[in-house]
This record gives C-alpha cells, structure tokens and sequence, in this order.
C-alpha cells in the first residue's frame, strides 16, 4: 500500500538574484511499513525531502501525496493537522521540552489530539515500554542520557501510532553502543506497528540497519536499492 | 493541555519567577503611587475644603467678586430662615456656618498696656453647640498645645506660634480691633482658652479661632454670616457631585441681578482649587499610562529572551502539529496567568506599603516651611476602592501586550527550517 507518492518533485531556494535547485524531478514511493533512508553527503537534499514529506514545506514543482493529501495544496492548519495526526518526528538533538518529565514529553502529541487522560496514561505507559523507559516516567530530560532522551524522543514519535515517522539524524548525537540500541528500538516498532520509518543520514551505522537505501546526491536519486539481507 | 501549561510556567523559573517578580514589583508601584498620590492630593484638598471652601460654599453674590478681601459687610443675612430652607432642600449636606475676618490682636500687660500686637487672621465656626462637627472638622482636640478648648462663650484658640509672638498664654485675655458688618471700628475682648498648632504654616503664623456666636457679637453680624460651607456626605470631595449641587442651587436660588443673592460655588471653583483637582484626577492616570507602556517595553524584552529561549519548544510544537495560532494563543494565556499572579502578589505588596503610609504618614514639615499654601505637613497615603484594582491594569495588560509583540516572531517562523533550528 503507497503511502508516499513522490512525482516529478523540484524543489527551488532564492539564492541571491539567483536560484538553488534542492531537489531536482524526483519520482519516489513509499509503502506502509518501510525502513527506508535518504543517504547522501550535506547538500544533497535529504532533509529538503524529508522537510517536504513531513508537510513543513512545499514542493515548486512535481506533487508530493502523503496519505492521500497533496502537500502543496494544503493550508498551514491542514499541513499542522496532517503532522499531529500522521507524522512523527525525531530530530538529531532529542528536543525535548527540559520542564517536563518523561512522561509528560511523550503525552504532549496526545494533548494535542484531545485524547481523554485515560487513554493517554494508556498510551504513554505502550510507548514508554517499547522503549524500555518505563521507570523514568517522573524524570526529567536532565536526569537523563543521551540514549534515554533519544529514546524517550522515540517514544514521543510513536505514541500515537503515526503512520509515518520522519527522523533526520538521530543518531548523531549518540555513541556507538546508543546508536544501535536505538536503532534496534526503532526496528521493533517498525517490525510491530508497521509503521514507515524514512531517515536522512549519513551515518553508517543507521545505513547497515535500513531495508531501503535511496542515495541522493545533488539534488537527485542516484541510486535506490532494496536490501536482502538488512542488520536486524 | 492547561495543565501541561501550567506546568511549565510553575517548573520554569524563567518563564514564572522572573515575569511575576518584575509585575509585581510594576503592580506594587502602580498600587503604592496611585495610594500615595491619592492621599498627597486628597490630604490638602480635604484641608483645604475643611478650612476653608468647603465642598460647596455660599455667599453673597457681591461677596463672591470680592472673596479674596473677606469682605463680611456683604455676608448673608437672615441665616438662620436661611440655614432652615437648605437643611430641608440638601438633607445630605453638611451645612456649616463660617465668618472669616482680619484683625490686630491687641495683648495688654499687667497695666493693660499694649505688651503685644499683631495680625490676625480670624474663622469664626461653631465651637460651642452641643451637635457640632467642625471640632472634629479640624481635628482641633489633636491640635491642641496648650490650655483647653473653648467651653465658653468669650473664649477663643490661638495658634501657638502667634502666642508666643504676643507672649500670652492659656488664661490670659486679648483684645480684637477690626472693624464691623456697617463698617465702624470694633474692640471686643477675648479669653485664650488654649493654643493650637494646625501643622499647617499659613495658619500657624497667625491665626485665632473663634465661636461663630461670638465673631457675630463683636462684629455686629446680628443673624448674618459672610459664608455657608456644605460638605458632601462621604466626607470627601466628589466633583460630579459638587456640581450637580451647585446647579441644583444656583438655577433656584441664585439672581444674577441681586448682589445679596445668594451663589453657590465649589471647591473647584475657589481658590485655584479646580486645576488641583484636575491635576490630581489626571496623575493617577498618567501614572497608570505611563507604567503600562514602561512596563510593556520591560516585558517585551523579557517576553523576547523568554522567547528565544523557547525557540526550540516553539518549534518542536509547531513540527508535532500545533499550529502558530495555538501556539501564540497558548503564549498569551500563560501571560494572562502570570499577570494576574504577579497582580495578585504586586498589590497585596502595594497594598501594604501604602497601608503603612496612610497609618504611620511622611512628615514633611521642614520643606513646608514659608509654604503660602494650605499644605498638610505630614503626607498619608489613602487606600481607596481603586487601590484593589488598579493595579491589574498595567499588570495584565502590560504583560499580555509584551508576550503579543514578542510572539509576533512565532508567525513569522519558516517551518521549512525547523529541522536545520532543531539541530542545535
């Protein structure tokens, strides 16, 4: 089932008199389920795509459906609707609000969706257990690692099911041993909830777990490869 | 979500305690100046009314033009008829019947040589009537230095310093040299019962107080007085009031024609009185105005460095799918809470200082010194309604308008970027 339907996607920046090509004709799909990422060096377009994917910008040319709805025509509250209802995201520097606790970190999207409180305990408490986190509900983002915050920002991501989680870096902040930890998590979920997960990294050790290898490279596909025998 | 909200606020000192110190220490302010301002312009308006104008006044149409001279040849005549109808048509007043003269106050020896003289200036009011008011008026028992109030008729109060300049005492007698209703020179001798000291500089330096059935004896102002003061219920001067009395009055009472007519005016209109109270209805305001932009700027910048330090939160929220208005909206509710909190605090705080200056009063004497104004010497605040409330004005407003201009930046956020901004 496509869940993403990229067509003959341009996308330009005004650069001084001039004009930069970010993404030039791009012809993509994703289905439900993927674990998919967009690899290429610093300006090859990967978080200009993502950006696009995840409803933050809008194509100049070509048309990108995500779920069905056209992200070039959509307004600034459809665009704010289709992210709080389908679309997690995870960023490189965790971003976690630093007042709150856990628990409350991973609640916030559910507020946003008006669940009732006890569906939201029920929720956050899921999330909380996919990611192994379920003793740190009342800490907060100081009080813990890098892993844990990445993790909780996972959680965060996942708590209300998105169909589709967009996640740009997010192991650059982490060593070694964090990195394949929260990739694993990440994985499991994709594997349990089939959910699509789409990266932009350059990070080989994200790079050995992605079933879905969509080299860019100025602004274009390069290659785009299925993988057989993926790291699980 | 308020919850969630609230949550922030309380945890993030930054977002809490630092925003509510600042308005309430602007609320405290607001509060304790509007308090102070009220009682400092109040205080001397009172005075003012209470020696002198009155909150209403009549008198003679002739006696009108000629106010400052004091002139008692054209005072009211038939007061008593008179006092009767205004009882009965202003119920709610309280009518006090006044004579002002100017004299020379004669002190003899032990011979009954003249020892002492000197000028004086005279207020002849109701001292000895079982029902009167006007000791209590003019705090005359707390004024007292020396001796007692009058108890008799042929008693009067001189000012302390006056007696001293004429060297008598409690006991010893004065005599009165002015002139009388028809004109002719009059000498009417005079008990000092006691000294007073008003606490206010023009009446110090040479002032005596008589018992108004006395002034009209030696004066020959046989069931006259040059003036008929009001005062409005409350005790305090409203200006609304004192004029719709005065229209009242004049429309019924007053002939333009007829130089004994009887006129109305109000404190407003005496004595320079009405651009005192103009002034003084216009400083709270200005106060208040002033504060609320002083306070806005103050919040602007603090609502910019609050928000630049939630730029990463801002944006966070937008990615999740809050949209800008909620974002802004959930902004300036938090400042509405902090307002009121910081209104809450800032005017218990104001409050209380005011409180304390309206008990305890600032003496001012020594910068009243040669003062040739009716000037209270110690300044009191005055708590009024107004106190309870002013201060959420600024308070609020100031702080809502400092998060609305610090959160236009949230509209003109590019979503585009979030994920570059989030990276930091």
């Amino acid at each position: 089932m496509e869940i993403i339907q990229i067509k003959k996607l341009t996308k330009r920046f005004p650069m001084g008199k001039g004009e930069f090509t970010a993404l030039k004709e791009i012809d993509l799909t994703f289905t439900k389920g993927e674990f998919a990422g967009l690899i290429g060096p610093s300006g090859s377009g990967k978080t200009t795509l993502l950006n696009i994917v995840g409803s933050l910008d809008v194509p100049t040319e070509g048309e990108v459906l995500v779920l069905g709805k056209s992200i070039g025509n959509l307004n600034q509250k459809d665009a704010a609707q289709l992210r709080k209802e389908s679309l997690g995201f995870i960023f490189q520097s965790y971003n976690l609000l630093q007042v709150h606790t856990v628990y409350e970190n991973v609640e916030f999207p559910l507020l946003l969706l008006k669940k009732s409180a006890s569906e939201r305990r029920k929720m956050v408490m899921d999330a909380l257990e996919w990611v192994g986190l379920t003793d740190k509900e009342k800490s907060k983002p100081p009080q813990l690692s890098g892993g844990e915050c990445q993790r909780v920002a996972v959680a965060r991501a996942m708590v209300k099911k998105p169909s589709v989680v967009l996640a740009d870096e997010p192991t650059a902040n982490l060593d070694a041993k964090n990195s394949h930890n929260i990739l694993k998590t990440m994985l499991n979920l994709n594997r349990e909830l089939n959910t699509t997960f789409i990266f932009a990294t350059h990070d080989e050790k994200v790079i050995s777990y992605l079933r879905r290898k969509i080299f860019l490279l100025d602004g274009q596909v390069e290659k785009d490869v299925i993988v057989e025998n993926p790291k699980s | 979500m308020i919850k969630f909200l609230l949550n922030g606020v309380i945890r993030d000192k930054s977002r809490s305690r630092l925003p509510i110190i600042v308005v309430s220490v602007g609320v405290m302010l607001t509060v304790f100046l509007h308090a102070y301002i009220t009682g400092f312009m109040g205080d001397a308006l009172e005075m003012n009314a209470k020696f002198n104008y009155g909150h209403v006044k009549i008198m003679t149409n002739a006696y009108a033009e000629n106010i400052e001279l004091n002139p008692i040849d054209l005072a009211i005549i038939d007061v008593e008829d008179f006092l009767e109808k205004l009882n009965a048509r202003y119920p709610h007043i309280k009518w006090s019947q006044r004579i002002q003269f100017g004299g020379l106050v004669d002190a003899p020896d032990e011979y009954g040589e003249t020892k002492a003289q000197g000028p004086a200036f005279g207020l002849g009011l109701d001292i000895l009537s079982p029902n009167s008011q006007e000791i209590d008026r003019l705090n005359l028992a707390n004024s007292l230095v020396r001796g007692s109030l009058p108890a008799n008729s042929g008693e009067i109060l001189i000012s302390e310093l006056f007696s001293r300049k004429l060297q008598v005492n409690p006991g010893d007698d004065v005599t009165l040299i002015g002139s009388s209703m028809n004109g002719s020179m009059v000498m009417y001798n005079f008990t000092i019962a006691g000294t007073l000291s008003f606490g206010v500089d023009i009446m110090d330096k040479g002032s005596i107080i008589v018992d108004i059935e006395d002034v009209k004896i030696a004066l020959d102002m046989n069931d006259a007085v040059s003036e008929i003061i009001g005062f409005l219920p409350d005790g305090y001067y409203n200006h609304k009031n004192a004029l719709s009395i005065q229209d009242d009055f004049n429309s019924k009472c007053n002939n333009i024609n007829d130089e004994f007519a009887p006129v109305m005016l109000t404190l407003g209109d005496q004595g320079g009185m009405g651009a005192y109270i103009e002034l003084s209805q216009y400083w709270s305001w200005y106060i208040t105005f002033v504060f609320i932009i002083a306070m806005s700027l103050v919040l602007w910048n603090a609502g910019l460095l609050g928000a630049l330090r939630r730029y990463g939160e801002v944006g966070i929220r937008l990615a999740m799918g809050e949209t800008k208005g909620h974002v802004y909206t959930s902004m300036i509710v938090e400042s509405v809470i902090i307002g009121i909190i910081g209104s809450v605090f800032g005017t218990f705080l104001g409050l209380f200082f005011a409180f304390i200056l309206q008990e305890y009063g600032l003496n001012i004497e020594g910068m009243m010194e040669g003062a040739s104004v009716m000037f209270p010497n110690t300044i009191n605040a005055r708590i009024t309604t107004m106190d309870f409330y002013i201060g959420f004005i600024p308070g609020v407003i100031s702080t809502v308008i400092g998060t609305m201009l610090a959160g236009i930046g949230i509209y003109k956020r590019q979503t585009a970027r979030l994920f570059k901004e989030l990276e930091a």
